[in-house]
């Protein structure tokens, strides 16, 4: 048994969007940032509302999205593991796709994470696993709880706040041409160290920014992809994987490494028959900046308690030779809560070649997001061949 | 008295808030296994037995991993920086708490520092909380 029928690039995203504005948009409601970037994915594929027969969406459910839109899907799904849900939701797009269970499947998102308009409250319940075991001790916020496995991190391998520091300065480096960033003030080292504590280790401009933001795709067969007016800037699933580990950032079985992002990728590698040497541009989801090195080292680009001098030596920013996070990431670009739609976003227009900073010559991208604080993780590698 | 989210036990975490509420930590154990395990649950994890039972354990642990968070949400009421920790506990389970009776600096908080179990009151329950062990204790 293999995956081959939904890999190998037999599915494309032939439609993808984010919303027209992102930062600050106390006017728009979270459910129409969903639909505001979904009108303009479907727009972008070229292809007719009527065909769309699945819809996928993380948040709100598929019914609310499908019906805001007019959709009457024959297959939906709502798997819900926090910011790589969307990673999740083009792998099981991709399968529906492979086994006919759906055509043409319209990925959402959309989260007012800034204004906070429209959505349900903030919070968790008091009887939950992390309401008693997590929540009464501080761990609420997300720069309170992610953060707090990183000094076991940062000691197992020797690290310092200094290498956390340069994840920002790389990326900022590639926001600060990208008027649709929301920091782009030039930074180094000793700035991003002076910024605003907000949870030592982690100063202000180690956090994402918080913003309003949504992102949309369209996926379908690579048959269908071939005839479609967007078919010289498809984007094709070579390989992907998912996975979760526990609900609470806790119980990590190890405080140093990830297994959801280790064996994701291992798979999506595997899956996609590709090594990482064949892998031209990377999306790591940034929330805060341990995570481009802890993702480094477990999706294996480089060994245990290399990534931080990776950082260092510039490999990762404009005009390296693995440029990471091209937009600015999650710390520099935008992050309205649910970050993975707009990795996905990066890597299809650095394929298309549309980005606004654009590497030269991108066939392949990976792309690795994280859900839920370290619980879940979801792994894709794209290319603009079909393989 | 802290302010902050009262835990709302359920009918399989009972016995956890039942302990600390007479100053007892207690953790569940795989008979099968003959592991601690956390957080409760009325089968062992690892193997699925029903054959487990709660032990109140020792208290002592050492500090794996912590932030300082200096933006307590506000029900919390306070505007202290809090100690976010990750305690390893001696029987081998780990677990969050809060870090107290130290002051709040990375330099008073080296990870492996010894730490011994308090329990803190919280609305209607008593919340494990952990400050540093006095000199060689529980080494």
């Amino acid at each position: 048994m293999t995956t081959q029928s939904m890999h190998g690039g037999n599915v494309a995203i032939v439609g993808a969007s984010e919303t027209d504005r992102i930062g600050a948009l106390p006017d728009v409601s979270m459910i129409h940032l969903h639909t505001n970037a979904a009108r303009r994915a479907i727009a972008d594929a070229g292809i007719d509302k009527s065909e769309i027969d699945g819809v996928a969406t993380a948040g709100p459910t598929p019914i609310e999205v499908a019906d805001q839109l007019g959709i009457r899907p024959r297959w939906v799904d709502g798997t819900m593991i926090g910011g790589c849900s969307f990673m999740a939701l083009v792998r099981h797009a991709a399968a529906a796709i492979a086994s006919r269970a759906a055509s043409v499947v319209l990925v959402t998102h959309g989260e007012s994470g800034r204004s906070r308009v429209g959505v349900p409250g903030y919070g968790r319940a008091a009887s939950s696993i992390s309401g008693q075991f997590e929540a009464p001790y501080g761990a609420l916020a997300p720069y309170s709880s992610f953060t707090t496995p990183v000094l076991a991190f940062m000691k197992a391998r020797g690290f310092t706040r200094e290498d956390l520091a340069e994840v920002v300065v790389s990326q900022r480096l590639w926001a600060i041409p990208n008027e649709r960033a929301s920091r782009r003030d030039p930074i180094d080292v000793e700035g991003v160290l002076a910024a605003a504590p907000i949870a030592y280790p982690f100063t202000k401009d180690m956090c994402c920014v918080v913003t309003d933001a949504g992102g949309a795709l369209v996926v379908t067969s690579a048959e269908r992809a071939r005839d479609l007016p967007s078919a010289d800037r498809a984007v094709y699933l070579l390989g992907s994987g998912e996975g979760t580990e526990s609900v609470i950032v806790s119980q990590m079985d190890q405080l140093d490494s990830f297994g959801p992002f280790r064996r994701g990728a291992q798979e999506a590698f595997q899956t996609a028959g590709l090594s990482h040497d064949d892998i031209d541009h990377v999306m790591f989801y940034d929330a805060f900046a341990h995570l481009p090195l802890y993702m480094l080292e477990d999706t294996g680009f480089v060994g245990k308690g290399e990534s931080a001098a990776f950082f260092k030596e510039g490999h990762t920013r404009p005009g390296g030779d693995l440029p990471i996070n091209t937009q600015g990431g999650g710390l520099s670009y935008t992050h309205s809560g649910m970050y993975g739609m707009f990795a996905i976003q990066e890597a299809v227009r650095q394929l298309r070649g549309e980005a606004v900073v654009q590497v030269p010559d991108v066939k392949t991208s990976f792309v690795q997001g994280v859900g839920m604080m370290f619980g879940a993780g979801g792994s894709l590698v794209l290319s603009n061949q079909r393989g | 008295m802290s302010e902050g989210p009262v835990p709302e036990p359920t009918p399989e975490t009972r016995p956890f808030w039942e302990g600390t509420a007479v100053g007892e930590l207690r953790i569940q154990r795989c008979n099968v296994c003959e592991k601690f395990y956390f957080y409760p649950r009325p089968y062992c994890p690892t193997c699925l037995s029903e054959d487990v039972e709660w032990r109140a354990v020792s208290g002592r642990g050492s500090l794996a991993s912590y932030n300082i968070n200096y933006r307590p949400m506000p029900m919390f009421k306070t505007d202290q920086p809090q100690v976010i920790a990750l305690v390893e506990l001696d029987e081998g389970v780990r677990l969050m708490s809060n870090i107290v009776g130290v002051e709040p600096v990375p330099e008073k908080l080296p990870l492996g520092l010894r730490l011994t179990v308090g329990f803190e009151p919280r609305g209607d329950q008593f919340l494990p909380v952990f400050s540093p062990a006095a000199d060689g204790e529980g080494e």
